[in-house]
């Protein structure tokens, strides 16, 4: 254990932890934008600097470990100018239209511009523009709103391993790109989202959601996913009763399978919810044309038609397939079924949406 | 012209040598085409999106296609003090292209680069990395008209 | 005062590719004795010399390589040969006169860390050094002077944070030359994540001749906090704008006025950088310091790489701060946000000043931004960045201010 003291309260913490949570234990919150906690350090937003005394330049608290005898100022003059300053550096090139925005309410730059009082940004000039048109269907890439804090690339790295995108360029021309800063439906890119999920600010959000709710009006209702058997947590986005997106729970705790990482159908795949094609009453085919038919005569049609080729042709020609977006108590029965009241062993299951 | 495999090939031994895979491949074609950068890649284990962070990071490599000649002319202070500009202004002129671009024969590229190394003969221009000194204005159309 | 050769003193008198030629003027004899030595006491040998890095950070090189892990299996000595600040041309020369010294050096540090591989990384702009170097190792492994001490030459390709001694690692790696932060230091996590020893060229190259003639014989050269001789480049409004190896206690004034012969078309002396483009302007009341680390540490100025560009009294102070502002801008890696950004801005306010269109707002903005790029940016670009801007505010306002609206 080493000892150090933040903000004039004495702790200990174990030798190798990172100052970040050294201050976070001791009861400051410090602004974070690049660090990630399921990602590799990057050390780069420099929004965490605290000052320690004796040090003429400020500490990146995420990547600098706590060291015995420190004494460290998390708000001092010195730490709110730096911030303030590189609050005003990214509203510069950050496009600001919160109004329309998906991300309002839940983004991390709007939420530390209010915390530092930052109204406007002394640095105006022009700048490079990064809007990136996409026509994939379910991720809008507004670069002009990206901070560079670079999680989407670690995550697409690190989490899912699809490796489609990373930086194009360098200096402030430095920007998220694909190989040949292509379309994402050119790469490797699998359309996870987990990109989405990282992004501490609206430069990448959910085409299927646009327009539907922002993030803040949303209520969140935590479950989990029916597509196939794994059984990933997500949150549905709920607003005026109608699920209007998907996102990530990462906490631990309430997200033990994925923690928080979810594949293209959990994330983007929900719209059929309340799609007016959806089915609402069984159907029944007749000659060559569907009809709609109530739940009992259609079960009876089944129920007859299977009796009627066991009894004609053997149990054996009978099988069942089932769906991995069934429970397992759905799939329990299914078998238990066609075992017990069918007769046959021929019983399988797609494993895998 | 030797095959960009061959040359990524030769490169291969060296750990992490994607940067010198392009320096072969540039070296042949002066810039790295589409299919390169992508064998390459894959040689040096490393996803296509990275190796075109690489490329696209270091001044000297272009993923775009380039003249037979490079020009470069450094801009750094010692050069600036000593007359860059009106150099940049006679190379513009004389080869009627603006900085960045490349003569419609595809001979000349012109690009600015920051020091080389080669500040006790300030101003400094190298083409396809050889430095020429001392480099004035007037001394332009001499100096451009020996290559070929 | 006069030029002190130690490192130069064969310069055009021998073959620097021949490891022969090297070995007739006394060459790896201090590797010889280096190896015969106990790795503790070589470490301690350097340094009791007092050897500090000629890269520009002027770190104890023995103290370095002392907090290299010995029981490490791997380890890697890397030479930086990265020379990108901006009038700088030292290591070049050192290669071109005497690269077998820079071999042997690299050599000597394998044997006091334990580590039978070393990277050259030349900068990009240098291929003909490249070539040299190659041919040189060739020639020092015929001769069998290296012993197991293999060394491979790697070239960068255009990027001036390459020479971040981080940044210059992720390079040989075939990555983005983006600095990584610290700690971990090289000495302990570096080349694949190793042992790695960085040094500059220069700092290597005074190894052999420590070793040779002893360290007590190194500490008494030039001023006692950072012995030795240093290799200056000259440029600018100069009669001799060259190259000189001098000790490291002489005054910039001598530097200047009586190597370098004095401003050139009898003009007169108006400020100096020294230390590269990253150092800061000084004024004429400041020439008297002596150029070691230290003495120019206490006129908030830096000795970095040795450049020395001298500007006359017709020069526009501020027109250069801005050309200097582009070179930032160009050169910022963009990982860090004060940089990238900070960088990008910085040069757009200077020279909306230099332009005349700047008001005092805009000089308050410049220095407000230089603060926070000076001590939050990640690495020593965005730290250093400011300093040509922050010193030429300091010494010379009235040039800023007679372009303001
Ligand atoms: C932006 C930047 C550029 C640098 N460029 C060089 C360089 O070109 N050559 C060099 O030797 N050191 C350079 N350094 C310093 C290195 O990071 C490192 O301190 C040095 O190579 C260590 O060697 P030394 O102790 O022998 O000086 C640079 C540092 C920074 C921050
Ligand atoms: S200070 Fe500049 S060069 Fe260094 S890491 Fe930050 S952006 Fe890159
Ligand atoms: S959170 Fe620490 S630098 Fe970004």
């Amino acid at each position: 254990m080493i000892s150090l003291k933040i903000d004039g309260k004495e702790i200990q913490v174990p030798r190798g932890t990172m100052l970040l949570e050294a201050c976070r234990k001791a009861g400051a919150d410090l602004p974070t934008l690049c660090y990630d906690e399921d990602l590799r350090l990057a050390g780069s937003c420099r929004m965490c600097v605290v000052e320690a005394k004796g040090r003429p330049n400020l500490l990146a608290a995420c990547v600098m470990p706590a060291e015995n005898g420190m004494d460290i100022q998390t708000e001092s003059p010195d730490v709110v100018e730096a911030r303030k300053v590189i609050l005003e550096l990214l509203t510069a090139r950050h496009k600001f239209d919160c109004h329309v925005c998906e991300k309002d309410g839940e983004c991390k730059l709007q939420d530390y511009c209010y915390r530092y009082g930052v109204k406007e940004s002394r640095f105006s000039g022009e700048g490079p523009h990064f809007y990136k048109e996409d026509p994939n269907p379910f991720i809008e890439r507004d670069y002009d709103k990206c901070i560079m804090c670079t999680r989407c690339v670690r995550a697409c790295e690190e989490i899912t391993g699809a490796d489609a995108i990373n930086l194009e360029d360098r200096g402030h021309h430095a920007k998220i790109s694909t190989a040949f800063n292509g379309i994402l439906a050119d790469s490797t890119c699998v359309f996870c989202g987990q990109c989405v999920m990282v992004c501490p600010v609206g430069a990448l959000t959910s085409k299927v959601s646009a327009g539907k709710g922002k993030a803040a009006q949303n209520k969140k209702v935590l479950t989990t996913c029916t597509y196939c058997g794994t059984g990933c947590t997500l949150e549905l986005n709920v607003n005026n009763d109608k699920v209007v997106g998907v996102t990530s729970n990462r906490d631990r705790e309430y997200s033990p399978v994925n923690k928080g990482a979810l594949c293209v159908k959990g994330r983007f795949g929900w719209d059929f919810i309340h799609s007016p094609e959806r089915l609402t009453t069984p159907l029944i085919r007749e000659n060559g044309e569907l009809r709609p038919a109530s739940w009992e005569e259609a079960l009876d049609y089944a129920a007859g038609k299977l009796s009627g080729i066991k009894e004609k042709y053997g149990a054996d020609t009978l099988a069942m397939f089932t769906s991995a977006r069934v429970t397992n108590e759905e799939n329990y029965l299914a078998q238990k079924f066609m075992r017990a009241a069918i007769g046959t062993n021929n019983v399988d299951h797609c494993a895998r949406l | 012209m030797a095959n960009y495999k061959d040359l990524i090939a030769s490169q291969q031994g060296k750990k992490g040598g994607i940067i010198e895979a392009f320096h072969a491949i540039q070296s042949e074609y002066n810039y790295i085409p589409k299919e390169a950068l992508e064998e390459a890649a894959k040689v040096f284990g490393m996803s296509e999106a990275k190796a075109y962070g690489v490329a696209t990071f270091y001044s000297y490599l272009s993923t775009e296609k380039r003249g037979k000649y490079i020009i470069r002319m450094c801009e750094s202070a010692p050069c600036h003090v000593a007359g860059a500009d009106a150099v940049i202004k006679a190379i513009e002129n004389y080869l009627g292209i603006a900085t960045g671009q490349t003569t419609a024969d595809g001979k000349f590229t012109l690009e600015l680069t920051e020091c080389i190394g080669q500040c006790q003969a300030t101003p400094v221009i190298t083409v396809n990395s050889e430095p020429i000194f001392n480099v004035t204005p007037d001394m332009i159309p001499s100096i451009l008209s020996a290559y070929k | 005062m006069e030029e002190m050769r130690i490192l130069l003193k064969y310069a055009d008198q021998i073959n620097p590719e021949s490891a022969q030629d090297y070995i007739k003027v006394g060459g790896y004899k201090g590797l010889e004795k280096a190896r015969l030595m106990e790795k503790k006491a070589l470490i301690e040998e350097v340094k009791k010399s007092g050897l500090r890095g000629r890269g520009g950070a002027g770190f104890n090189a023995g103290m370095k390589w002392s907090f290299v892990p010995q029981d490490a299996p791997v380890k890697y000595v890397v030479c930086n040969l990265d020379e990108g600040e901006p009038g700088t041309y030292k290591d070049r020369i050192i290669c071109e006169k005497n690269a077998h010294a820079l071999l042997e050096g690299m050599a000597i540090c394998g044997a006091a860390i334990g580590s039978d591989q070393g990277y050259i990384y030349c900068r990009g702009e240098y291929p003909f050094i490249v070539k040299l170097l190659k041919n040189a190792v060739q020639s020092a492994k015929q001769a069998g002077a290296l012993g197991n001490f293999d060394i491979e030459v790697r070239m960068g390709a255009g990027a001036y944070v390459c020479g971040e001694e981080t940044a210059l690692i992720e390079s040989i790696e075939g990555h983005r030359g983006e600095p990584r932060f610290k700690p971990p230091f090289p000495g302990v996590a570096g080349l694949w994540g190793v042992p790695t020893v960085v040094n500059n060229v220069e700092t290597f190259a005074c190894l052999p001749y420590i070793l040779t003639n002893g360290a007590q014989w190194f500490a008494t050269i030039g001023a006692a906090k950072y012995p030795g001789t240093k290799v200056v480049t000259l440029t600018g409004d100069i009669v001799n704008a060259t190259y000189f190896e001098v000790p490291t206690n002489m005054t910039l004034r001598d530097v200047i006025f009586k190597l370098g012969g004095g401003i050139k078309n009898g003009k007169k002396f108006k400020a100096v950088q020294v230390g590269g483009t990253s150092g800061a302007f000084i004024p004429e009341e400041n020439l008297d310091t002596p150029i070691d680390f230290d003495s120019m540490g206490t006129i908030g100025a830096a000795l970095g790489s040795g450049a020395v560009l001298v500007l006359d009294e017709t020069r526009d102070i501020v027109d250069t701060v801005a050309r200097i502002t582009k070179f930032f801008e160009h050169e910022s890696c963009g990982k860090c946000n004060p940089c990238r950004e900070g960088t990008f801005r910085m040069r757009e306010m200077v020279q909306k000043v230099n332009e005349g269109k700047g008001t005092e707002r805009d000089l308050e903005s410049i220095l407000l931004l230089a603060r926070v790029m000076r001590r939050a940016s990640l690495c020593g670009l965005g730290q250093a960045a400011p300093i040509p801007v922050e010193s030429t505010i300091k010494h010379f306002k009235y040039e800023y201010m007679r372009k303001l609206i």
